[in-house]
């Protein structure tokens, strides 16, 4: 299980595919996307008129050379007399002022524009993360969570690229764009409509050009994420290729995925090599077309030279918006694609919503005058916990039902065992005890309290489940037990441990309790790490224990003794365990049989092994299997 | 770095730089061309109020043809530039993956996989990111030099304000590359911790979730994407001066063309065109010398990709392998371990074990958890290889079989099942010529016969990553049936059945040992009913074989064993104890 999880959480990809949640549902209209987004973002709002109006002043440094150009031959060099030096200088003293304003504001609007953006995305990570942990276990499921990661990583990089690069440029372009079409008009409105003419074409081409490229790019993005769920099985998988030395294969499968790339790549850089080109083409036609006709008009007295000019370094001017709107579109579509999927988690509800979760998002010092424990959910009761499941069924979106009307109680303090074969529906009852996930139908509730009203605070502290793979996070055992109880001393993990009995274990570990676990806990064996696992619940001291095979990998006699331990110190506490051997059920207080989705048995194993039946069946082969022989 | 892309690429990088070269000499010829057209044709006619056809059709031919030739200097470079870059990163990712492949699992062990996926990805992406703008400076530095050429032509002293500006231009970049790299690579490696904090969260999204501290672990997240937040407007700071910097520069220089242009045209040493084509030259400029900045910035990041990937591709203490041959035909391999010790970086995990299986017989591996049995498992199929002492399959040194060789007479069932994206089919055959009755075969013999006819596409049903998802008995049948297509010699199971019922291991063992091939087994379990169906069971306590024996042999010799395999037993009747004793108070 692990090996493919890390798989799975190490593609960085993209796009996911089909089953990718975010992308499942048909996307959002380019435009669609930037206004949720910059609603779910206000802080990228923020201060944006004076940045606005930085950008413009800074925009006007633009067009300073071709007005001094202008100035500067019509009225300094060609003004009846010869050169007029001293008109000249002043002209230029002035021009200069300009030039090093508006720079000052292109720097200010820079540095503005930067914190706005980096301040905005940090929040929208921050937000997008804890999202993430608050959407139900449905949609974290393993084969998600790599995508989920980029989520929070490379599609915000790629917003924060656009915000940034593309953002001023499409201000400042736009700005400048407009500036020198005014310019022109100002000059001369014949030419002015002659560039007009000469571009639109352009704008028709650089419409087609630019589907072409969306196209092109979006196949580019599809193929890295099939390259880099190629590199990650090499890496991922490097145990099963070597054990079946299927190097060779599995080096061609990566290669044909970076071949498949590498293509797309090329193409797309075709595409907007041509578009780009294309600007350059009609900036040159544009030129020409000035020179002729602005001749013939100067002739007839309608311009004057210095205008001409002047036009001629407008021409450029007007026409590095339009070839730079191609490659910022470009980076757009990364950027809209990126948003599309950040939006798409975040949009994403939380299907298994904290009832205290609207008072989380309230603005701090709010107080809300009515309604106010509805939106704070409700406290477990003090003391041990008992549980209830209220006809409840279970199904998996768009899946079969895999529980089928459950109904039954489990008295406080009681220790239980539920059993039944692979795929019977076992692990889905710890699910929705701890409710990680909610009924189809029907009700869970824990000491009279629906769950879905309880406060996930109360809830997480009182109710814990201990899972089958037992992650560790990349640090030391003691730091991992102390996980739940981040408070908790050495000594008292120490204690833990040996209340566990587990004590010999721990200190037959290189460094102790310092021992470091590695990435995953990958340093330690499979069994080890579900001894970790079990020692951070205990630690964590919870009022209702649920134990999800927690023990499969951990040897009979640890497991004996642990369960043990168990057993003696969950007085006063309630305890699950969805069984596997069914050793912890022979000690339980009381064992329920889960068969095909429904509970067909219930009672102390004495009696249950008594009558003929589905437990009685699973006893017979459980014992066959470990007593024979 | 730019020299190693050369040396790969060199007729594409020729093409780019000769793109570029181009580009260079026609931007600054439009330069002057604007100016000729300034001085010849617009300033004369407007002074005579006259001009001829022929005269404008030169002057349009000229733009337009300086225009044709930047562009097609544009393809060629952009073109060049971008295929080479592509093209070497295409190549990097090839050999650092054919790298992964390579090197032993040791190796595989000490890096953590984020960070070989990174360096297989973001890192070589990062070190080939300036190759695409190199080529562009390369040719802004030709037309710096012909601007300066052209300027001297023109005029000395315009030239002389060509000279102020040009070092200032090269001044800023440095100043600006210097600030920025340190900023740059902090920002990067940052990002690499946001990125690792939230895999590890994710990762571990059960445990954060059923003990409640999503909280706490978006706490820790923000403050590293805080950080990286400043680190990210640190950079915006350097970056945001830069550009309007180099922005003002070439502006500035335009006006004192202009003023200096001016003084000159009084004096009578130059012309209009002179003047128009020299400020033109300017502006066109402006853009392009930012590309030197641009490849400056990037180095850093470039530099520090770079030396990730060399990590990897110089990495050594790859597998050796020899030339030896195993005898063995069909028949099921003996397998002898001599002295085997082995130790993860400084923690020993097996000390000087030793034992031999005949032909055909199977053995029980048992031991308490963190016993060592996996790291023994994977000796045997030289996953890894001993510190010390050696593994013999057949009587030969595994170390001397040549690559692959061993593969084909054994196979290992891993205790963690991986899953490829791939079809039924392709997990189980992994690319090797296996007909789809052998497939069923290994899938029957594996108990996963009824599950995989159950999917909705059989065989062909995509699983892993993209595909259905299966349960972790699922996935260790499949991993089985992987095993068992291939009528391995010796086969070694790693607690290869904990995921599944009882009654489906018990059918599958039996399966194993009346399968139609003759094998050897080696089975790491802890399930009596499994330890008996073995011949000779070697008992592990923390890396060192404490007995071997028949396991009825072994109950009553061997304390440890006999407390280990019966613990169940035990504890049921020390329960039943209990419960008796309860009845007589």
């Amino acid at each position: 299980m692990t090996m493919t999880d890390r798989a799975r959480a190490d593609r960085a990809s993209a796009d996911t595919g089909p089953g990718d949640a975010t992308t499942a549902n048909e996307p959002d209209s380019t435009w669609r996307t930037l206004v949720r987004g910059l609603q779910l973002t206000p802080e990228l709002r923020t201060g944006i008129g004076r940045t606005l109006l930085l950008a413009l002043v800074a925009t006007a440094g633009r067009v300073v050379v071709p007005v001094a150009v202008q100035q500067t031959i019509d009225r300094g060099l060609r003004a009846g007399a010869g050169p007029r030096i001293s008109v000249v200088a002043s002209l230029i003293a002035a021009a200069g002022v300009v030039v090093v304003i508006t720079a000052a504001a292109a720097y200010a609007m820079n540095v503005r524009l930067y914190r706005t953006s980096e301040t905005a995305l940090a929040a929208l990570r921050t937000r997008a993360f804890r999202h993430v942990h608050d959407l139900s276990m449905l949609h974290q499921q393993a084969e998600r969570r790599g995508s989920l990661v980029s989520r929070v990583t490379s599609d915000v990089d790629q917003i924060s690229n656009f915000v940034q690069f593309g953002g001023i440029l499409v201000v400042v372009s736009l700005g400048q764009f407009v500036l020198a079409s005014v310019l022109m008009f100002v000059y001369s409105w014949q030419l002015a409509l002659l560039v007009y003419a000469c571009f639109l074409p352009l704008a028709f081409a650089i419409r087609h050009f630019q589907r072409r490229l969306a196209a092109a790019y979006s196949v580019v993005r599809r193929r890295v994420g099939d390259m880099l769920g190629g590199i990650s099985e090499s890496v991922v998988g490097a145990q099963v290729i070597r054990a079946h030395a299927i190097e060779a294969r599995t080096g061609e499968r990566v290669d044909r995925a970076i071949a498949a790339n590498f293509r797309a790549q090329v193409r797309a850089q075709r595409i907007s090599v041509l578009t780009f080109s294309a600007g350059e083409i009609v900036a040159g036609l544009a030129n020409a077309a000035v020179v002729v006709v602005g001749v013939l008009l100067g002739i007839g007295g309608h311009l004057s030279a210095g205008r001409l000019t002047a036009f001629l370094f407008l021409v450029t001017l007007f026409v590095q918006p339009v070839q730079i709107a191609t490659e910022v579109l470009n980076e757009a579509q990364n950027a809209i694609a990126g948003w599309r999927r950040v939006l798409g988690v975040l949009d994403t509800p939380p299907d298994v919503a904290d009832p205290a979760a609207g008072g989380r998002e309230l603005p701090q010092g709010r107080e809300l005058p009515q309604g106010r424990e509805l939106l704070q959910g409700r406290e477990l009761p003090q003391g041990p916990l008992a549980a209830r499941f209220d006809h409840v069924s279970f199904s998996y979106p768009g899946g079969p039902e895999v529980l089928h009307d459950v109904d039954l109680e489990i008295a406080p303090r009681a220790r239980v065992a539920v059993v039944g074969e692979t795929g019977s529906g076992k692990t889905t009852f710890a699910k929705l005890l701890t409710r990680l996930m909610d009924p189809t139908t029907g009700m869970v509730l824990i000491s009279g309290v629906p769950l879905t009203e309880v406060r996930f605070d109360s809830l997480r502290r009182r109710v814990v489940m201990v899972p089958q793979d037992g992650f560790l996070f990349d640090s030391t055992v003691g730091d991992n037990v102390r996980y739940g109880r981040p408070e908790a001393s050495d000594d008292d993990v120490r204690l833990a441990f040996i209340e566990l009995g587990l004590l010999d274990w721990v200190e037959s570990l290189s460094e102790g309790l310092a021992t470091p676990v590695g990435e995953r806990g990958e340093s330690l064996s499979v069994g080890e790490r579900q001894l970790v696992a079990v020692a951070r619940a205990y630690l964590a001291d919870p009022d209702l224990l649920v134990l999800d095979e927690a023990t499969s990998a951990v040897d009979p006699a640890t497991e004996v003794r642990l369960q043990r331990a168990l057993d003696s110190l969950t007085r006063g506490r309630t305890t699950l365990a969805i069984a596997h051997r069914l050793s912890t059920a022979e000690s339980a207080d009381e064992v329920i049989v889960v068969d095909a989705g429904r509970v067909v048995q219930r009672g102390p194993h004495r009696e249950l092994v008594a009558v003929p039946g589905v437990y009685a069946a699973l006893h017979a082969s459980w014992m066959s299997q470990t007593r024979s022989g | 770095m730019l020299g190693v892309a050369v040396r790969e690429e060199p007729w594409i990088f020729a093409l780019s730089v000769v793109g570029s070269a181009l580009f260079a000499a026609a931007t600054v010829g439009s330069a002057f061309v604007i100016g000729q057209v300034t001085g010849r044709v617009i300033v004369p006619s407007f002074r005579e109020g006259r001009t001829t056809a022929g005269t404008l059709a030169l002057a349009a031919a000229a733009i337009i043809g300086v225009s044709v030739l930047k562009v097609v200097g544009m393809i060629g470079r952009r073109l060049g530039a971008g295929v080479m870059q592509f093209r070497l990163q295409a190549s990097y990712r090839r050999r650092v993956t054919r790298q992964y492949l390579r090197l032993p699992l040791s190796w595989h062990h000490r890096h953590s996989t984020g960070e070989l996926l990174s360096n297989a990805n973001s890192d070589v992406e990062a070190t080939w990111y300036p190759i695409a703008p190199f080529p562009f400076a390369v040719g802004t530095i030709v037309m710096i030099f012909i601007a300066g050429a052209a300027l001297v032509a023109t005029d000395p002293v315009l030239a002389l304000v060509g000279f102020c500006v040009f070092p200032a231009v090269f001044a800023v970049n440095v100043v600006y590359s210097r600030r920025m790299s340190p900023r740059m690579t902090r920002a990067q490696q940052l990002r690499g911790e946001v990125s690792a904090v939230a895999h590890e969260s994710f990762d571990g999204a059960l445990v954060v979730k059923t003990m409640g501290r999503e909280a706490e672990e978006t706490a820790r997240f923000r403050v590293v994407a805080e950080e990286l937040r400043d680190a990210l407007v640190a950079v915006g700071r350097v970056r945001g001066l830069f550009d309007p910097v180099m922005e003002a520069l070439p502006n500035l220089g335009t006006l004192l063309v202009l003023l200096v242009g001016s003084v000159r045209l009084s004096s009578g040493a130059v012309s209009v065109a002179d003047v128009v084509s020299v400020a033109y030259l300017f502006t066109v400029l402006a853009f392009p010398v930012r590309a030197i900045g641009w490849v400056l910035g990037e180095l850093p990041r470039s530099v520090v990709g770079w030396d990730r990937v060399q990590r990897v591709l110089t990495a050594g203490g790859s597998m050796p392998y020899g030339s030896a041959a195993l005898p063995g035909g069909g028949a099921a391999a003996a397998l002898a371990v001599e002295g085997a010790s082995f130790a993860y970086a400084e923690a020993p995990v097996l000390h000087d074990v030793s034992f031999d299986v005949a032909p055909g017989r199977t053995l029980a591996l048992v031991g308490p958890t963190g016993s060592g049995k996996s790291t023994l498992a994977g000796l045997l199929v030289r996953l890894v290889d001993p510190t010390g002492g050696r593994v013999l399959v057949d009587d030969v040194d595994v170390r001397l079989l040549p690559a692959g060789a061993l593969a084909d007479s054994v196979a290992l069932v891993p205790q963690t099942t991986f899953v490829f994206d791939d079809t039924v089919r392709g997990n189980v055959t992994l690319g090797a010529d296996i007909d789809d009755a052998e497939v069923w075969r290994g899938l029957r013999l594996a108990q996963a016969e009824r599950f995989v006819a159950a999917l909705p596409q059989g065989l062909d049903t995509r699983v892993g990553e993209r595909g259905t998802t299966l349960s972790g008995g699922q996935r260790q049948r499949l991993a089985l049936a992987r095993a068992l297509v291939r009528s391995p010699r010796l086969l070694v199971l790693d607690d290869a059945t904990s995921s599944v019922d009882a009654s489906v291991e018990g059918a599958i063992l039996r399966g194993v040992r009346d399968a139609p091939f003759p094998s050897t087994v080696v089975v790491i379990a802890y399930r009596r009913a499994t330890i008996s169906l073995a011949d000779e069971v070697i008992y592990l306590e923390q890396g060192r074989v404490v007995a071997r024996g028949r396991h009825e042999v072994l109950l009553t010799t061997t304390p440890g064993y006999r407390h280990l395999v019966t613990a169940y037993e035990q504890a049921e009747r020390d329960r039943v104890l209990a419960a008796e004793g309860e009845v007589v108070a």
